[in-house]
């Protein structure tokens, strides 16, 4: 279990590293600099801006400056667009929003979906399994940016229950759509994850001798059938996960709720590539993160996984 | 019931006038055999071809062009846009004024060839890749597999995204991200399979009578690996269409005056509180169904060519 642990980190901590390199000489390939505008700058001007942000470094300096700054301060550096503020100011501002809502999505998702599942599965070819199914069907072509304006539609402009968009702190009424909209999706793929390997579980032998002995449905399916029911799900945890960071970006523009997918499609559109950078960096960190947990938990709770 | 025996009865006596005919059946004849019996998948793959119809002969009845502003409508779109098969916008106008049914047609042509193309790049390079990890196994296996490890914990939505910004928005561009990031879990599914087909005897042959490595590959194994590769490949054009249509309802994919599902849902789900519903539900009706057959014949190919479910 530790060298496994720290065979994944080995893993781990080069493509973090290979992720900030890449994108470093991805943004500097790029046609024109951050200062380049319709108005030309007088040169002298433009040499005093560069000089401040270390632009005219060569190359390798200032890859590595920024790698220094990112690995050993969290530091992503200034912002191109907004003088003042730095990209840690801006993901700062954000993140908390997106990982609100995101955690609360993940939750609803997580508890939702096995629920579902465990429960199409015990009652096979019942209308409540067709009801599960149906809904994890007709989730897949449902993804965020199309339920998100179904769902304004649906709650804000025909019933007018829920305002249309907006953060106000986190209120729930605020917190209600971006969750749905979110979860929805990976809700129905848990569903169908937790279904099949629930079905596989009820079918094996040792189910059918706590049956054979007498025990009580509920216990035969809370205490043995459960847990190795719940296992293939948890490899799903981790891109579940990275799905709802990245379906914040809809989520924050369609909603205006203001986290950092907001942050990342302006940085896009106005080519602020330091936010963009600085954005993409931390959620690939935390997709290996998140992956590196999802798998650990996996060793650690199924026995027969031996590293 | 007497009907149907008599039907079989005809059907015998026909088998054994022209006996000679009869072949061997296959294992694609079993699976088109089995891939017509599953009614969701067979509806599928008729409403995916109307679809693709209409796309490409549609636009020989539109009355207005995808880029024609229709004056009279613009700024009222809402009170006169509707969809009207008077003044030839059959599925309306959108909020510029200009004929939705041009521009659906247009973003279904697009949103279908990234999806395509798309899903057409993965699976040459997915199976490629994967089937020469697989069989050629050690230390290259093991590296290229890290590779793949490698890339995969890359959010590779935010990559495309930040090609798109660097090198320009265009629909190569977005061709290439695609091509870049999707081919993965192609490479991953192929390699398994090649992993237990290269120790099967006919492998064997071909090794002792010295036919190359290459060959052995093309030749043998990627045959062999075709089955599952149709069935990754349908379910890769949706997820092709999804990727394609979270980047352009962000707007920053496919530009105008071109324009895809993603970009219509984006402008539609603008307009709804202006009372405009069409301008979001008609894109969505196409996107919807299609991803809903492209799902169906996915499950419907695999059932019908996996043997383990007979």
């Amino acid at each position: 279990m530790f060298n496994y642990t720290l065979k994944r980190l080995a893993i781990a901590v080069p493509t973090l590293l290979l992720l900030v390199i890449l994108s470093f000489l991805l943004m500097h390939s790029a046609p024109g600099g951050p200062f380049t505008s319709e108005r030309p700058l007088p040169a002298q001007v433009l040499a005093n801006i560069q000089a401040k942000y270390g632009l005219d470094d060569p190359l390798w300096k200032q890859l590595a400056n920024y790698v220094w700054g990112v690995v050993v301060h969290f530091d992503f550096g200034p912002s191109f667009q907004y003088k003042d503020q730095s990209v840690n100011d801006i993901i700062a501002h954000g993140f908390p929003v997106t990982l609100t809502y995101g955690s609360i999505a993940f939750l609803v998702a997580v508890v939702f979906g096995t629920s579902l599942g465990v429960v199409a599965a015990i009652y096979k070819n019942s209308f409540i399994d067709y009801f599960a199914v149906g809904i994890t069907i007709g989730a897949q072509v449902l993804p965020n940016f199309v339920m998100a304006p179904l769902l304004v539609w649906l709650f804000t402009l025909t019933l007018g229950w829920l305002p249309g968009g907006g953060w106000n702190g986190g209120q729930w009424q605020y917190l209600i759509m971006p969750v749905i909209a979110l979860s929805t999706s990976y809700m129905a793929s848990i569903a169908r994850i937790t279904r099949s390997s629930m079905l596989e579980v009820l079918n094996t032998n040792y189910i059918r001798t706590a049956q054979a002995k007498g025990l009580p449905a509920r216990t035969i399916i809370l205490r043995h059938a459960l847990k190795p029911a719940l296992l293939p799900m948890i490899s799903y945890l981790g891109p579940a996960f990275v799905g709802m960071i990245t379906g914040s970006v809809v989520i924050d523009m369609y909603f205006s709720t203001g986290g950092i997918g907001v942050a990342f499609v302006n940085s896009a559109l106005n080519r602020d590539y330091a936010v963009m950078m600085g954005v993409t960096i931390l959620v690939g960190a935390l997709t290996i993160i998140f992956s590196l947990l999802a798998d650990l938990l996996y060793a650690w709770v199924d026995p027969k996984i031996r590293y | 019931m007497i009907v149907a025996n008599r039907d079989k009865i005809q059907k015998l006596a026909e088998n054994l006038a022209d006996m000679d005919d009869i072949k061997g059946r296959s294992l694609w004849t079993d699976a088109r055999k089995r891939f017509l019996k599953n009614k969701a998948a067979t509806a599928s793959v008729v409403a995916l071809l109307l679809i693709v119809l209409i796309s490409f002969i549609g636009p020989f009845f539109a009355v207005w062009t995808n880029q024609q502003i229709d004056w009279d409508i613009l700024g009222s779109a809402a009170e006169l846009g509707a969809p009207n098969f008077v003044n030839g916008h059959y599925f309306g106008v959108d909020d510029s004024g200009r004929d939705l049914f041009s521009r659906v047609l247009q973003g279904t042509r697009i949103s279908l060839m990234v999806g395509v193309i798309g899903a057409g790049i993965a699976v040459i390079v997915g199976t490629l890749y994967g089937a020469t990890a697989g069989y050629v196994g050690g230390r290259t296996d093991q590296i290229m597999m890290r590779i793949v490890d490698i890339l995969m914990s890359i959010p590779y939505m935010f990559v495309i995204i930040l090609l798109l910004v660097v090198f320009g928005k265009s629909i190569s561009m977005l061709f290439v991200g695609i091509g870049l990031l999707s081919w993965l879990d192609m490479s991953r599914i192929v390699r398994g399979q090649t992993l237990s087909l290269k120790n099967k005897e006919f492998v064997e042959a071909a090794q002792a009578t010295g036919v190359s490595d290459f060959k052995i590959i093309t030749r043998h194994i990627i045959p062999n690996l075709l089955g599952i590769v149709a069935v990754y490949a349908t379910l890769l054009v949706p997820a092709m269409i999804l990727t394609e249509s979270f980047i352009s309802f962000l707007g920053l994919g496919v530009q105008e005056p071109q324009t895809s599902w993603g970009a219509l849902i984006n402008q539609g789900a603008g307009t709804i509180q202006y009372g405009t519903e069409w301008q979001l539900l008609i894109p969505l009706m196409f996107f919807v169904v299609t991803l809903f057959s492209f799902f169906f014949i996915g499950d419907g190919l695999r059932d019908a060519l996996d043997p383990k479910d007979r």
